[in-house]
């Protein structure tokens, strides 16, 4: 199994967590505290936090995320341990003796009202004029601590300019309270390392290398910071308006595609549990709401699999048979936007081992413009292409100067679910209240592979399904095809497949173990690039990666908050629906197959596709753009 | 080494005292680890920096732990307003302050001792990096200290970064990693998980200084100085409004009045002790203790004599600590703000009681909420100026003239 390398995090902003004990029955493994008086038992190293939820007590955190490393220092969660002069942040304190807790007493409320009136009296902004102001967690711990007046003032004048330089996140500063979570997302959790704090005391704030605008260093756009910030100091660069606009223009045919993530999730929005799949009911809604077509990026997916796996087979056969030195391989996937960039910025030289594939979002855009533009006799430049995506680097990758090759912009906005959640409210639409209905044709009808695509190692499970059969003329010789190796959240995840009984045309393959890897968030794929450049994965055939962490089930437009717990279920669902599929592998989309007969006729990785479908990539500086 | 400066105008009961450089640490290598822990214990020795944790229960837990490298960390950060007592020892007196560094590394098991030297003190670092050469010369430091086969300890000096909140032992640990200097969360403790995450003991300039003389004069010796939870002597940096400022090197327990005698202050209003984090003591308390049992102190006493406005003394104060709070929690990066728009306000007249009490109440959440000693310590000035002095501090009302 691949070993990972230590985080480059700074130790200030990496968890000062004691390892809990292996065997939680070993001698000294767990240890009994008084919790609010009641005697309870934890494992060695648990915080008081842990200890806490476990018990049904509720502690307020802000600064605290279940998927970063510990900060203890919005001090919210504050709590009294008996024989400590001071109060402690429950979320950063280890139990690792019997220590005696208190939750509630005078001292803890006080403190608690008082940072949040601390806080509060920093915080520019008003609730009613932001978008997170139906989750935003200061706004709820007001609301709980009874807060009715500003006690310490209120900053009533605007300190910051937005900055909206970037296509995907949007940062007000004005409404930080620098609880630091996004630092610690980028750099620990994500690795790119774009913001940090600078200054001390009361100009404390957090910037960008040298106060730059994002747009100008090396953010990725991944989007994870504005899942985990607790107000609404982060934000995506939103298109509804413009939407709307084209909406309401009777000149212009609006086609919409939605990516199986956004569908996993945007239930979330409207109250139901995460992992509820909505993806009949948003059909109708998009109608209802005035979209002309409604497709799904499943079948552009099917199509990826079809140009990058073919891309595989190819540099397989150039590498084994014509024994070319200079074949670039692994492959490593392309469609994650954030990812793209993640490479450009820190391993420029090795963009060379990317698939030139597009992403589905690009891909569908293309086809949109050129065949069915042509197909339904539409003027493409009437035609304006939305895609809701979980993401919000799918802004940024719209938006890439190169991703015109219909002729026009290939996919004209890029929309998060947040977003068209709230398109849809305001549009007067209950969403799981709507009737399910169809995608349209002739990008309506997937397989449960382009499906998959939305969790991690979900592209590596729908290429192999593919690859296999063509390669061996028999299905993946998996229980109902779920590849097991490739499902599941671990970081990086290593298998292999070996090919036996291979067709003729595929007969050099005869007896080759494929070997693959899938890692995904960019702390992952850092571990992978430098084992990569450490020859380490010299023998390795495919990487799958994904910039956010679960994959775009976890993406940074997708509905606030994220949990592991709650991408683990949105995994599920599509999972799920998978199986519920009638076709279930890329290349038997009847759809696919009519468009490489029809349309791209040259095949796949052919001249056409080459053409609309493939695309290069941008080196870029590990500072700056 | 002969750094050129009298030293014979000090006088003192311990640290100000002669002292043979390399003797102490022949007889914490003859004597053992064992003994150098008793002769510690024995002293009831605490911390100079500051917080007073005894020093022997410090470098026992450090001993104690098994770790590849163990590192012993001198904390001459010196940013506390008032304090100059390390630079003193330093200047005047090395031998103590480094032998006394080796006898830890030889205490605890540690290989490599790291001086942190405020950045403001950088004219210091030729002479002290010569000054090591000097005991590498002399076997002091190096292979096999002194002939014991396996004692290897080795001492670097780092200059700091500048702030005040770097002298903070976490902060200091963070930024000799190459940090921001923010503190940590505790618990782990350095002495734990310190600088690298290896065990490490961070101790006071002064604090080192101590050991050999407790050492070669053991532990009830030095016990019989000063009272019974604050033994020994203490240097006090005294500045302010007195005919004779300086370093003075005094038994604990000597109260207010008798410091002011020593250095000649006349008509003294206020005396600050212990810094920008310390608190500000009236006339009325004048006989108050300077002790960790009562008026504790780092080292720095700033007197105030009549002419001085205490709303001025308070808005300095506020001014210090909103520019060097480290700005990572809430209480104190916002906390300080507060309180010192509440001073702005106290200067004007522009406020009600009601506000000021929920100052004061804000300010007791600061103590105990704040992540790290900073914070806890920054409202005591506010806090005792306003109680002590509020007939001084409410009379400027309005006039926006501070009364003096
Ligand atoms: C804000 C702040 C500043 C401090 N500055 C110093 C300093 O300059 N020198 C020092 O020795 N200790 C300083 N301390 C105390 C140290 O954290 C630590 O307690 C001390 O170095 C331990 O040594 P001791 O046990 O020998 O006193 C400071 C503490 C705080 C909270
Ligand atoms: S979008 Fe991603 S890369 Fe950009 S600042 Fe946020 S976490 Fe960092
Ligand atoms: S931008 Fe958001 S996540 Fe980042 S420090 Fe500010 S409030 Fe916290
Ligand atoms: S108390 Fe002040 S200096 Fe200490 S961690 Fe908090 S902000 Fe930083
Ligand atoms: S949640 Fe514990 S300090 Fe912020």
């Amino acid at each position: 199994m691949l070993k990972q390398t230590e985080s480059r995090a700074p130790v200030s902003q990496k968890s000062h967590k004691i390892d809990k004990p292996v065997d939680p029955n070993s001698i000294g493994a767990t240890i009994t505290i008084e919790l609010n008086e009641k005697k309870i038992a934890v494992p060695l190293g648990t915080t008081i936090l842990e200890a806490c939820k476990a018990n049904q007590v509720r502690v307020p955190t802000l600064c605290h995320h279940e998927d970063l490393c510990i900060a203890g220092v919005c001090r919210v969660c504050v709590v009294e341990v008996e024989g400590m002069k001071s109060l402690q942040a429950a979320c950063a304190f280890p139990i690792t003796s019997q220590i005696k807790i208190k939750t509630s007493t005078e001292n803890v409320r006080k403190a608690r009202r008082h940072i949040i009136d601390l806080l509060l009296s920093e915080h520019h902004g008003e609730c009613y004029t932001c978008v997170r102001n139906r989750n935003c967690e200061l706004r709820a711990l007001a609301s709980e601590y009874g807060v009715d007046g500003f006690t310490f003032g209120h900053r009533e004048k605007k300190m910051h300019e937005i900055d909206k330089s970037s296509y995907s996140v949007l940062r007000d500063m004005d409404k930080c309270i620098l609880c630091r979570r996004c630092v610690r997302t980028c750099i620990d959790l994500q690795e790119v390392g774009v913001l940090e704090a600078i200054d001390r005391g009361g100009k404390t704030h957090i910037g960008t290398f040298m106060g730059k605008p994002l747009s100008e260093v090396i953010c990725i756009n991944c989007g994870q910071c504005i899942n985990r910030c607790p107000t609404g100091a982060l934000f995506t660069n939103d298109p509804s308006d413009d939407i709307w606009r084209a909406i309401d223009d009777p000149t212009k045919h609006v086609v919409i595609q939605t990516a199986p993530s956004p569908r996993a999730a945007i239930g979330e929005e409207f109250g139901m549990p995460a992992g509820t799949s909505m993806t009949g009911e948003l059909n109708t809604a998009l109608r209802r709401i005035g979209f002309d077509k409604v497709f799904d990026t499943d079948f552009s997916a099917d199509l990826t699999i079809m140009e990058e796996g073919t891309e595989l087979l190819l540099r397989l056969k150039a590498a084994l048979v014509d024994k070319d030195p200079n074949v670039k391989l692994p492959q490593f996937t392309s469609c994650s936007p954030g990812w793209v960039k993640f490479i450009e910025h820190f391993y420029p030289e090795s963009l060379d081992y990317l698939s030139t594939a597009k992403s589905p979002q690009q891909m569908f855009g293309a086809l949109m413009k050129t065949y069915y533009a042509q197909e339904y006799n539409l003027d493409p430049k009437d035609i304006v292409t939305v895609a809701v995506m979980p993401c919000s680097a799918k802004k940024f990758e719209c938006n890439r100067p190169e991703m015109v090759d219909s002729g026009y912009k290939d996919v004209d906005y890029g929309l998060t679910t947040r977003e068209l959640a709230k398109m849809i409210k305001e549009a007067g639409i209950f969403l799981p209240e709507m009737p399910k209905s169809e995608f349209n044709d002739p990008f309506g009808e997937a397989s449960g592979a382009g499906l998959i695509f939305g969790a991690t190692g979900g592209v590596m499970e729908a290429a192999l399904r593919t690859a296999y059969e063509l390669i061996t003329g028999r299905e993946v010789p998996f229980e109902n095809l779920r590849i097991e190796a490739c499902r599941g959240f671990e970081g990086i995840k290593q298998a292999s497949v070996k090919l036996e009984g291979c067709v003729p045309a595929w007969s050099f393959l005869e007896g080759v173990d494929l070997k693959f890897v899938v890692a995904h968030g960019t702390a992952n794929a850092r571990t992978v690039m430098e084992l990569f450049k450490q020859g380490e994965l010299n023998d390795v055939h495919f990487v799958e990666i994904m910039g956010c962490p679960g994959g775009c089930i976890g993406g940074g437009g997708q509905p606030i908050p994220t949990s592991p717990e709650i991408r683990k279920k949105r995994a599920e669902a599509i999972y799920a629906e998978d199986e519920s599929m009638t076709i279930r592998k890329s290349h038997e989309n009847p759809h696919v197959k009519l468009i490489y007969e029809k349309f791209l006729t040259d095949g796949p990785c052919g001249h056409k596709s080459h053409e609309l479908l493939h695309t290069k990539y941008v080196k870029r500086g590990s500072f700056i753009v | 080494m002969d750094l050129g400066i009298e030293k014979s105008a000090r006088k003192g009961l311990v640290l100000f005292t002669q002292y043979e450089a390399g003797s102490a640490i022949k007889k914490a290598i003859a004597g053992g680890r064992e003994d150098v822990l008793f002769e510690l214990r024995e002293s009831r020795l605490k911390g100079r920096g500051g917080a007073g944790f005894p020093t022997s229960t410090k470098w026992m837990i450090t001993a104690a732990a098994t770790a590849e490298k163990k590192y012993i960390v001198c904390n001459a950060d010196e940013g506390e307003p008032g304090t100059f007592k390390d630079r003193v020892l330093l200047m005047e007196y090395p031998e103590a302050v480094f032998d006394g560094m080796v006898i830890a590394g030889y205490t605890i098991g540690a290989q490599y001792g790291i001086v942190y030297l405020r950045g403001e003190y950088e004219y210091m670092f030729a002479m002290l990096k010569e000054y090591l050469e000097g005991m590498r010369a002399k076997n002091l430091l190096g292979q096999n200290i002194l002939g014991k086969e396996g004692f290897n300890f080795d001492i670097e000096i780092r200059l700091g970064s500048g702030a005040y909140v770097c002298g903070e032992e976490t902060a200091l640990i963070e930024s000799l990693e190459g940090q921001r200097g923010e503190p940590r969360n505790r618990p782990p403790y350095p002495v734990n998980t310190g600088y690298m995450g290896f065990p490490t003991v961070v101790n006071n300039v002064e604090t080192l200084a101590a050991v050999p003389h407790i050492l070669l004069k053991t532990g009830e010796w030095f016990r019989k100085h000063g009272t019974d939870k604050s033994t020994g002597s203490k240097l006090f940096s005294v500045s302010g409004d007195c005919e004779r400022p300086g370093v003075y090197e005094l038994p604990w327990g000597i109260s207010v009045r008798e410091l002011l005698d020593v250095v000649g202050a006349r008509d003294t209003k206020a005396v600050q002790v212990g810094g920008a984090s310390g608190v500000c003591i009236p006339k009325s308390q004048f006989m108050r203790k300077l002790s960790y049992e009562d008026a504790g102190t780092g080292g720095s006493v700033m007197v105030f004599n009549e002419t001085r406005s205490m709303l001025n003394v308070m808005h300095n104060f506020m001014d210090f600590f909103v520019e060097e709070s480290c700005g990572q929690c809430t209480p104190c990066r916002i906390g300080n703000e507060r309180l010192l728009e509440g001073v702005h306000k106290l200067i004007s007249g522009d406020f009600t009681f009601a506000y000021i009490r929920n100052l004061k109440e804000l300010g007791a959440t600061m103590q105990v909420a704040s992540k790290c000693g900073l914070g806890q310590s920054s409202p005591n000035a506010f806090l005792s100026i306003l109680e002590n002095f509020s007939d001084e501090i409410y009379q400027s009302n309005g006039s926006g003239v501070t009364h003096a």
